[in-house]
């Protein structure tokens, strides 16, 4: 089996999101970078699959130069090779990731032997276009479903599941080869180990040089492009500062009151 | 005339069964007000006033028990709503083939705008029919102004930050982002054209789709529809601990909600996580214990009504979101909640 796994470099905000003075993105001087939560579950789900069937897995980004660290942080937790499409730095549309990324799951199957499974997050943490994943999987014709937050291999397919509008499960199948989009939840991910960590640092990453956005997006629609990020902005915040109704157990009666007032009481 | 502007609507699931699904409606007010938009005259022409005579709106809904709910679009100013019944569609939800039914019929009446809800189906069916028709994509968004190229408002990390974007292609693809926009329903509206539509699917198209349901579990309060939510964040400190919270979440007729640490600490599954990564929320009440309020937990919950925070620590971000708070150990003070509740029976 050979499976890919595509993860994107995004800075690790904490309490709250701080944008540089032009509001062309975040401001990173004192942020460390990580990637989304559903993509760690895929480059988990990555792992386990060659742990128990055998094969290779690869993990590929589209970012600059530094995004390195982010594919040797998916090789610490046992993806076997990695593939960096290197950017210029500036921001991507959906539109053309998905065009540059298809372009390189060609060449890499061309040089290697086809992909059975190709894992993308459901929605990317910063930019959540919600689509890079289908866009891929309709540039090359093969079977996609996202959200899931389940999977099985079996011989030549894989189960698929994901959670419900109305609460409950629902079941796909895919003949393989497929791209799935994972959730979080579809699995624990591990920790890296040290020994992991230091196999990691040595391994060969592929650098493949993409340049600039624009290029891949006016090569496939020719006329269509984005959508382009103009400006970036905080939403308006309504801080409140919190009314203190006590400390401690004494507080209890305080609070039934209140339960009482707002009519949340059961029966 | 401007070309119609076609909305995807879904039928409600769960609790909303037999109506629209309510992001949907939202969908449709979104519609509405662009509509508006797109039918101004330019400026000193002295047009139509805004909400005239702009860009028909017409739905789609899939499913030959969608007949009820087409008919009842017209009160959100669906001119027209074509339904594909389940025969033309294999009977089960297929994303592709309900991207390709999307992206021909947007062709087919030569659409301006093909919008959809931004649920977890809404977005995979605008990302397939966005991809076939060759088009532009922006997902969450929550406004929009038209003109050479659209000006989009969207929502990134999940809404804690937003994009100023523009959207420049023939047909403007775009999802709306949940509970931006509020229902617009009005009675005694123009009823709608209810049209079958019959599309060109490929069994190719029909590959992936849902093969099994399995039903949620009995009994159990879903956090979406929960009038009242008990969170509980890295503060809880096991998964033992949780019986706290289980018990006045019982006596409240309420439902468990988690932050990530916990979830990643396997204290509790992840579907019962709130915020980016989990479930959207609004409930009448938040109790939030032992959560800090990072933004990427209070994504998920800040559609409630009201937050009450439980934390030890008086400076803690929580503090600047909640409406009320107790400070101390939830520890202690959970349990006397409850014991309190039980006391007044
Ligand atoms: C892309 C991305 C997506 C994310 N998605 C999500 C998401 O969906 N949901 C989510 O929750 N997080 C998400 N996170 C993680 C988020 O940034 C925070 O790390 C997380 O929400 C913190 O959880 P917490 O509040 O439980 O823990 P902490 O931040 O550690 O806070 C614990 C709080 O408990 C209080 N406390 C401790 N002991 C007690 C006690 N005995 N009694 C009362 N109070 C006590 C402390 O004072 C503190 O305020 C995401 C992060 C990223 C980068
Ligand atoms: N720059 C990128 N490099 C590699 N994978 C990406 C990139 N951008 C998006 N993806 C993948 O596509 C998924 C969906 O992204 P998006 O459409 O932006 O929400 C992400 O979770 C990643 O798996």
């Amino acid at each position: 089996m050979r499976v890919l796994v595509c993860v994107k470099r995004v800075p690790q905000t904490g309490g709250r999101i701080v944008l540089t003075a032009d509001g062309q993105a975040i401001d990173t001087k004192f942020l460390g970078f990580t990637i989304s939560p559903h993509e760690e579950c895929g480059v988990e789900e990555a792992v386990r699959i060659i742990e128990a069937g055998g094969g290779e897995s690869t993990v590929l980004t589209l970012g600059p130069a530094s995004a390195e660290e982010q594919l040797r942080d998916a090789m610490a937790l046992g993806i076997d090779r990695a593939v960096l499409l290197e950017t210029d730095g500036s921001e991507w549309d959906p539109f053309s990731t998905a065009a540059a990324i298809a372009d390189a799951i060609r060449a890499q199957e061309a040089a290697g032997g086809p992909f059975d499974l190709v894992i993308f997050g459901n929605e990317s943490a910063d930019s959540g276009g919600f689509q890079v994943g289908i866009r891929v999987a309709v540039a090359l014709g093969r079977p996609v479903v996202s959200g899931l937050k389940g999977l099985t291999v079996g011989a030549g397919s894989v189960t698929a599941r994901r959670e419900a509008a109305g609460g409950g499960w629902e079941t796909y199948e895919l003949p393989l080869p497929a791209i799935v989009g994972v959730k979080e939840g579809i699995n624990l991910p591990r920790y890296p180990s040290v020994p992991g960590r230091l196999r990691a640092k040595k391994k060969e990453v592929e650098r493949i040089s993409v340049g600039a956005a624009s290029s891949g997006a006016a090569a496939v629609s020719g006329v269509a492009l984005g959508p382009t990020m103009a400006l970036l902005r905080l939403p308006e915040e309504e801080r409140s500062q919190a009314e203190i109704l006590g400390r401690g157990v004494e507080a209890a009666p305080a609070v039934v009151d209140l339960l009482q007032r707002l009519g949340v009481m059961a029966r | 005339m401007s070309g119609p502007i076609l909305v995807l609507v879904e039928l409600g699931a769960g609790d909303a069964a037999g109506s629209a699904d309510r992001v949907s409606l939202e969908t449709l007010a979104f519609a509405r007000s662009l509509s508006g938009g797109l039918g101004r005259a330019p400026e000193g022409l002295g047009g139509a006033p805004e909400g005239l005579g702009g860009a028909p709106i017409e739905a789609l809904v899939f499913g030959s028990d969608a007949g009820g709910v087409a008919a009842s679009l017209g009160a959100h100013g669906a001119a027209t709503t074509h339904v594909v019944t389940d025969e033309s569609i294999g009977g089960a939800y297929a994303p592709a083939a309900w991207g390709a039914a999307l992206a021909e019929l947007a062709g087919a009446r030569g659409a301006v705008a093909v919008i959809g809800p931004g649920t977890d189906r809404g977005a995979e069916v605008l990302a397939h029919a966005a991809a076939r028709l060759g088009m532009p994509l922006a997902a969450n968004v929550i406004s929009a102004t038209p003109g050479e190229s659209w000006s989009v408002v969207r929502q990134r990390w999940a809404g804690s930050l937003l994009e100023d974007a523009a959207l420049d292609a023939p047909i403007r693809c775009l999802t709306v982002a949940p509970h931006a926009v509020a229902v617009d329903g009005r009675a005694g509206a123009a009823a709608t054209t209810v049209v079958p539509f019959v599309p060109t699917i490929s069994a190719a198209d029909l590959v992936v789709r849902v093969t099994g349901h399995e039903p949620p579990s009995k009994g159990s309060i879903s956090l979406t529809d929960a009038k009242v939510v008990i969170g509980g964040g890295r503060g809880v400190g096991s998964a033992a601990a949780f019986s706290e919270l289980e018990e006045l979440a019982d006596l409240l007729g309420g439902a468990i909600g988690v932050s990530r640490v916990v979830t990643s600490n396997g204290w509790r599954p992840h579907t019962q996580q709130v915020g980016q990564t989990g479930q959207r929320i609004a409930p009448d009440l938040y109790i939030a214990c032992g959560i800090s309020g990072a933004i990427q937990h209070i994504v998920g919950c800040k559609s409630a009504k009201r937050i009450l925070a439980i934390n030890t620590d008086a400076e803690s971000p929580i503090m600047g979101i909640a409406d009320y708070a107790v400070i101390g150990d939830l520890h202690a003070i959970v349990p006397a909640i409850s014991a309190e509740i039980r006391r007044r029976g």
